[in-house]
């Protein structure tokens, strides 16, 4: 908004600057009729983006000399001195808080009512002296305007120079190197970076420009016809040419006009096709490769190809035969000729029989393509397809084997390596699929979708998760990632720019030409269904934002040699004791460990001990049982999700840690099993923890369901015994249940229902009154 | 008629190119394949800071492949924009045409016939006038394929 407010403020500070003439000479000559029509149309742009701007002081003042001047134009009035001085006023006083806006400053109140009056016929001249104090405050804004053209040859000239420089700094590297020669390249090499950003960034600008005015005007539209529409706006950060924006401005105002007026229905009418009363317009951006693509879809009436057709040959723009040949797509295109409107009526919003044309016309001249879709009674999609002039773009390059390619950094997510922890490749039906924090998404080898030889195993590459334009993640593997670049890129010949895989052509530093990739095109080629993907996606998704917060877990062989992990919340500590120590007593296997005897789990019940045993003495807060084990591997997190077992039993679930499953043990199963009936007996207490919170979810869960809670979240049905939140969370709806609130800080804990979060002995104390209270 | 044509060998072959469309003669070293495109794409290669697309003329004519060790002499040529190296054999001389090109009535291999734009008669003889457009467009199975 603010670069539109300083695009308003310069455009009319120019206009100022050159009307400044203008108006000595209107003075002079109060009939000139061009002079008159300049300063005409100042006020009158004034008037309309004051509209759009909120200035509702400027807006009153340039609508009244708007239409003072509109009077002399249709003669209607001769301009006198009085008027002329009336206009001046105006003028002057429109030039001062233009000068308040750009400065961000108040503008002093009052004054405006008398200019106003001055302007009517046979007023007194009064006009207010200009405020001397602001004119003083006026602070000249360093801006300039510049043609296209020129800022194109700089573009060109710094690009070429770009690649020149690149030349010598291979030159340098082969020749012997002269510190002095190096030292002094290095500066150039610097200053070219620099100014290359400049340029760079002088003809780039954000789509949302564009997109900013949009919503304001759909709701003026639709409020004039009667008509509930909802915009919904996507993709306002991609960045396009500063012209291309300017030059796509008029054809999507327009889809977008057509769509609100002819498209999308009144309330009445969308009742009885069964649709929300509420029309929906989605105006999207999205980059594909080096063009941009913008979707205006509404969910409308849709275009009725047939009526179009019938249209058409009676105003003789088709031959019945040549109708009959038409595809429906052929069809939907004829709202593109030159006088066809499907509009039973003309309104003042469109509908007139101009415009699809014009709209094609001006979209082509930029070398770009207007699309249309249709269902009847369902909706219209219109895609504008405009070349993004993107000389410079930043990639990142990676290689396999020897080859060196770069793909484009904004449609990077992230880099992972393929053995990392966070990441599993599995192999589905010959497919392969990258679990990533959770997260599924299809995975592609460069090297495969290149036939390329690469010597890397699959484990050892590198996976770039890309988000192509229009579709959803995937990764790629490749051999090697090189570097982040800042590429001068040229498109390819139409031979290369065919394999649909690149995006274009660059030199890399030492001269070499890399191809960049065109990341949809690397998916279609690696047969990856983006739309498909989409919705897949999702659904990993959601339990992968849990997930995301790793969960310690203790990894440890079993006495059987099995890979088992146990929450480490539940892990007192580790102790050793001779094999006599265990023994059977009182009908189950029992350790002694020092002064106290414990149940035993974790022992097959043939097997004999020998030696030395190791076990994990756990803790549910108030009775311990042992756990044997013969070696810890490591401590581990849990950031795969819990395939759970079938049968409860010691093992609650298969997960993968450290690259290999491992069986998660059920702390509370054992403590169930161990300890005898007395858990068990109870009907399980419910326990409602936040969903959200990952710290409820991964470190206090566990322990709660230790305790033989059975966890809920917040927006299931089952009523609640105990309902844990943290402190300051509000809790909506608690029935009889008992409230526990965590504080994270130690001083805030007050006792009674309010415990510090790491007071595990209080918490524990806590969930075992309730759990005597309402259950046992 | 006084069009020059630069005399190349392309497959064991002489033939004539139309010097004026030829920006240069350039020997390639370097060359970076281009995966997955049309097989007579032998890849690309810099000249001056500018990306040359390189043609496989042999390969654009269905007669194998050039042997690709090596430097090689290439003829550079722009079109539409985009400039082309096509690989040849050797580079031979500029002569100047003295005849509009005729039909070849003789058979000749499909790919010569499609890439051929006629005899040319030259001081060296009759010479193929080649249709550089052509070339750089390759055999049609490979335009289906890409």
């Amino acid at each position: 908004m603010d670069d539109l407010i300083a695009d308003f403020t310069a455009e009319c500070r120019e206009m100022l600057e050159a009307l400044g003439g203008e108006i000595v000479a209107w003075e002079a000559s109060p009939d000139d009729r061009a002079r008159l029509d300049n300063i005409f149309r100042f006020v009158h742009t004034v008037k309309g983006n004051c509209g759009f701007f909120d200035f509702p002081r400027l807006e009153a003042l340039s609508h009244a000399a708007e239409d003072a001047l509109a009077d002399c134009r249709a003669g209607r009035r001769t301009p006198d001195h009085a008027l002329v001085s009336a206009v001046l006023g105006v003028i002057d006083r429109i030039g001062e808080m233009i000068a308040a806006i750009e400065a961000n400053e108040e503008f002093s109140a009052g004054g405006d009512e008398a200019l106003i009056t001055a302007l009517e016929p046979g007023a007194v001249v009064t006009a207010a002296p200009a405020d001397p104090a602001h004119k003083g405050a006026v602070v000249a804004p360093r801006t300039i305007r510049l043609s296209v053209e020129l800022l194109d040859r700089v573009m060109s000239g710094v690009s070429d120079m770009v690649l020149a420089r690149n030349e010598l700094a291979r030159r340098l590297r082969e020749s012997t190197g002269d510190v002095t020669v190096d030292g002094a390249f290095e500066r150039l090499s610097g200053i070219i970076a620099e100014m290359r950003d400049a340029i760079t960034r002088t003809r780039m600008q954000r789509i949302e420009n564009l997109f900013v005015a949009l919503p304001r005007m759909v709701r003026d539209l639709s409020g004039d016809l009667g008509k509930q529409v909802l915009v919904d706006i996507e993709g306002g950060d991609v960045e396009l040419d500063r012209e291309m924006i300017e030059m796509i401005r008029d054809p999507l105002t327009h889809i977008i006009r057509n769509a609100v007026d002819h498209g999308i229905e009144t309330p009445a009418l969308r009742r009885k096709a069964g649709k929300r009363e509420i029309g929906m317009l989605s105006v999207s951006a999205r980059q594909s490769g080096n063009q941009i693509l913008i979707d205006i879809v509404d969910d409308g009436t849709g275009i009725d190809g047939a009526r179009l057709v019938e249209k058409a040959i009676a105003g003789g723009v088709l031959t019945k035969d040549e109708a009959a040949a038409l595809t429906p797509r052929e069809q939907l295109a004829l709202i593109f000729e030159a006088g066809l409107s499907t509009a039973s009526q003309v309104t003042a919003i469109s509908g007139r029989g101009v415009g699809m044309d014009v709209v094609r016309s001006n979209v082509e001249r930029i070398g770009g393509i207007v699309e249309v879709d249709s269902a009847v009674g369902r909706g219209t999609r219109m895609t504008l397809r405009v070349p993004l002039t993107l000389t410079i773009i930043p990639a990142l390059t990676v290689s396999i084997g020897t080859q060196h390619f770069a793909i484009p950094r904004a449609a990077i997510e992230e880099i992972v390596r393929a053995n990392g922890s966070s990441v599993t490749l599995e192999r589905i039906g010959g497919a392969g699929i990258a679990t990533i924090r959770g997260r599924r998404v299809p995975e592609i080898s460069l090297a495969d979708v290149l036939g390329l030889t690469s010597t890397m195993t699959d484990l050892e590459r590198t996976l770039v998760v890309l988000k192509p334009a229009g579709g959803d993640l995937f990764a790629l593997a490749v051999d090697r990632i090189h570097d982040h670049e800042e590429l001068v890129v040229k498109p390819a010949a139409p031979a290369v720019m065919a394999t649909g895989l690149y995006a274009g052509t660059t030199l890399a530093d030492d001269g070499s030409p890399i191809l960049l990739f065109d990341p949809s095109g690397l998916a279609l080629a690696g047969g990856i269904r983006l739309e498909m993907q989409e919705r897949a996606g999702r659904v990993v998704e959601g339990p992968a934002v849990a997930a995301a917060v790793d969960v310690p877990v203790l990894l440890f062989r079993g006495l059987d040699g099995a890979r088992r992990a146990l929450y480490l919340g539940v892990v007192d500590r580790i102790e050793e004791v001779p094999a006599e120590a265990v023994r059977h007593g009182a009908g189950r296997l029992r350790v002694q460990l020092g002064e106290s005897i414990l149940p035993l789990a974790g022992v097959a019940p043939d097997s004999v001990l020998e030696g030395k045993v190791r076990l994990f003495r756990l803790n549910d807060g108030e009775r311990e049982i042992g756990f044997a084990f013969s070696e810890v591997i490591d401590l581990m997190a849990i950031d795969h999700d819990v395939i759970p077992a079938a049968v409860p039993g010691q093992v609650s679930g298969v997960s993968l840690i450290g690259g290999e499953p491992a069986e998660l043990l059920d702390a509370h199963w054992l403590f169930a099993e161990h300890l005898g009936t007395s858990v068990r007996a109870s009907a399980r207490l419910v326990c409602r923890l936040p969903s959200d919170d990952p710290w409820m979810q991964n470190m206090l869960r566990p322990i709660v369901e230790a305790a033989g809670y059975l966890v809920v979240g917040e927006h299931d049905e089952l009523i609640a015994d105990l309902v844990i939140r943290s402190d300051g969370q509000a809790v909506t709806s608690t029935g009889n249940a008992r409230v526990l609130t965590l504080a994270a800080d130690p001083d805030a804990a007050t006792g009674e229902g309010r415990i510090y979060r790491y007071d595990r002995a209080g918490l524990m104390l806590a969930l075992k009154a309730t759990n005597q209270g309402s259950g046992g | 008629m006084n069009q020059l044509l630069l005399i190349v060998t392309v497959a064991g072959s002489r033939v004539a190119l139309p010097a004026a469309r030829v920006d240069s003669v350039v020997e390639l070293d370097a060359l970076s394949p281009v995966p997955r495109a049309a097989a007579h794409v032998a890849g690309l290669s810099a000249l001056r800071s500018r990306v040359l697309t390189v043609i496989d003329c042999q390969r654009s004519l269905e007669l194998g492949s050039t042997d690709s060790t090596g430097p090689r002499e290439a003829a550079v040529v722009e079109v539409e924009g985009h400039h082309y190296a096509l690989t040849v054999d050797a580079v031979e001389d500029v002569v100047e045409a003295l005849s509009d090109p005729v039909p070849v009535r003789a058979a000749m291999g499909s790919g010569w016939e499609r890439v051929g734009l006629g005899m040319i008669e030259t001081e060296e003889g009759p010479l193929l006038l080649i249709d550089i457009d052509a070339l750089i467009a390759g055999p049609p199975s490979d335009r289906a394929a890409a």
